[in-house]
């Protein structure tokens, strides 16, 4: 059983087209360490009985083609999961059950892969370390009482404390790269367009794309191969011409130019976050590649605009819940005052915050001087990535400006907690795709990653860099298993 | 600028969230911080930029406007927090 556990997705994948396990097997076995881990918090909602019998299904009859014949996965819970409650982490969707299948997950199901459950997040995904969740903080198999990071908290977690082989989470300013940095795990998310966000609980239209979460590159890439493809059913899905990012994976990147930022040198960043980063330049010049310096001058006004384009993004997605077509209803004497109770009893107070941030900056009077201005910004941020890629291939960056932190360490103070996404931020604002990679440890033995970041569509071009990376930094978790009941 | 009290009152009922004086109060100083923040973009010159309002850049594709789901009425008022299966029940509106 341990073995199954230890299986990265490509291994397990490869076992069980061999026979050598079934997909029953395999699924109990993560089901199994799942019901000790409770600890962590990890799952908002299992599926298990249900697992085991699409499980059985598959050893009876399945199609051992498929690229995740019988593999049970866990996903966050920000994906809309037809039958099987889906809450967003909050209270407002903690009774909705889904009448229709995101289209991510769908591919996942189309596939062969086999739903657990639904995996914690911070509520509506807006939150760097899982404390927002209506559902309690989830803790990072890293370490007592240390956040997972976030909003992809849960997804981090479980995948890092092996309750699922890979899993999908998503990214609006972070979410997917930050908690992967935190948890010694891999994490890419794509540009926008390429994966549909069609039955994702959205929070920011413009900047929410889904991604995978694995426990190494090919995983990432396997995934990627699954979730990625153009659809009818969101406006924004982009139909270009996909890779075929697994088989293709390469680790020559001899002549690839890697551009360093100057910018991501942020005052007060600990010494091991930066020779973290000089370590991975070091790396890439062994392996071939061109190290060139460069600067992205934007780069300090993206987390401000950020935090006007998101809010307002979401202010407006999130006026759909108001109690009456589905979710969390409070008692009112009318009409406005039921909308008021339902949105204050039913929102969390991050998510408030953000609701009301979102409110003031379009509205009326203060929408040129703030909304406008942020898009304006916006656009220069983008300028600096388009002319800095004339140049060069891909960017190298730390994934965040410190290592995972204690839970309630940065609760009280929302803007210390905001900066969290200080360097992944710029790249949803652009569209493009990045990866955190797990590259080494801080004094405690926390994972920290490096991010690399690449052009528009050429998600290739970075697994192949970061797959390189991978093989010579040969970074392993070593956590015992501490939550184990 | 500092956003003040009865500010975020007028927001709050803006964003249809009922609070008490307690909460607009943290709200006031959680607000305040994050505008200061933010302040930051005001050292930029804009005039001359063009917003971002979306990456993808192209205009919507059209579709036909076919039916694609059929007879969903009971799956849809199944998640309705007021139970009724023909409609959505709201409190009264009309006197």
């Amino acid at each position: 059983m341990s073995d199954i556990i230890n299986l990265t997705l490509s291994a397990l994948i490869d076992k069980i087209k061999n026979k050598e396990l079934s997909s029953q097997e395999i699924t109990k076995a993560y089901i199994a360490r799942a019901e000790k881990s409770k600890d962590l918090n990890t799952y908002i909602t299992t599926d298990f009985e249900n697992a085991i019998e699409k499980a059985k299904k598959f050893d009876e009859k399945g199609n051992f083609d498929y690229k995740l014949p019988g593999v049970p996965l866990a996903v966050k819970d920000l994906f809309c999961t037809n039958n099987l409650k889906t809450t967003a982490g909050s209270k407002i969707l903690s009774n909705f059950i889904p009448s229709y299948e995101s289209t991510v997950t769908q591919h996942l199901w189309d596939e062969g892969a086999i739903l657990l459950g639904k995996l914690n997040c911070d509520e509506f995904a807006m939150g760097s370390s899982n404390e927002t969740s209506f559902f309690g903080n989830v803790e990072s198999p890293v370490g007592k009482k240390v956040v997972p990071g976030g909003s992809s908290g849960g997804s981090a977690s479980a995948l890092a404390a092996k309750l699922t082989p890979a899993t999908i989470g998503t990214d609006t300013g972070g979410s997917i790269r930050q908690p992967a940095s935190f948890t010694g795990t891999v994490g890419l998310k794509p540009t926008y367009g390429s994966c549909s966000r069609y039955g994702i609980v959205a929070f920011a239209s413009s900047l929410d794309q889904a991604g995978p979460m694995t426990q190494d590159v090919s995983d990432a890439a396997l995934m990627l191969d699954v979730i990625s493809k153009y659809d009818t059913k969101d406006s924004t899905s982009v139909n270009f011409k996909r890779g075929d990012y697994f088989k293709s994976l390469s680790s020559n990147i001899k002549g690839k130019k890697i551009g360093i930022p100057k910018e991501y040198r942020v005052d007060g960043m600990p010494k091991e976050i930066e020779s973290l980063w000089q370590d991975g330049i070091t790396l890439l010049k062994k392996l071939g590649a061109k190290i060139i310096d460069m600067s992205l001058p934007h780069t300090k006004y993206a987390l401000p605009a950020y935090y006007i384009v998101a809010p307002a993004e979401a202010s407006s997605n999130l006026a759909r819940y108001d109690g009456v077509k589905y979710g969390y209803r409070s008692e009112g004497e009318n009409l406005i005052s039921m909308y008021e109770n339902t949105r204050s009893e039913g929102f969390g107070d991050e998510v408030k915050r953000r609701i009301m941030i979102g409110t003031y900056v379009l509205s009326s009077g203060y929408y040129d001087a703030y909304y406008l201005k942020a898009q304006k910004i916006r656009r220069l941020i983008k300028n600096d990535f388009d002319e800095a890629y004339k140049s060069i291939d891909a960017i190298l960056t730390p994934s965040t400006p410190s290592s995972a932190f204690k839970i309630g360490d940065k609760t009280d103070d929302p803007v210390s907690m905001y900066l969290n996404d200080i360097f992944t931020v710029p790249v949803n604002l652009s569209g493009l795709p990045a990866i955190s990679i797990p590259a080494g440890k801080d004094k405690n033995d926390y994972p920290l990653g490096l991010q690399l970041i690449g052009k528009a569509f050429e998600e290739q071009n970075l697994l192949d860099i970061s797959y390189s990376m991978e093989k010579e930094l040969s970074f392993k978790n070593n956590f015992q298993d501490w939550w184990i009941k | 600028m500092s956003i003040d009290l009865k500010t975020i009152k007028h927001i709050a009922k803006l964003s249809r969230i009922s609070i008490d004086d307690k909460k607009a109060k943290e709200l006031e100083k959680d607000l305040n911080s994050i505008f200061e923040f933010i302040e930051a973009l005001n050292k930029v010159d804009t005039k001359k930029v063009d917003p971002l309002t979306s990456i993808a850049e192209t205009s919507l594709k059209l579709r036909g406007d076919e039916v694609k789901t059929k007879n969903i009425r009971e799956q849809i008022l199944k998640n309705s927090p007021d139970e009724n299966k023909d409609f959505f029940v709201v409190p009264k509106v009309v006197e």
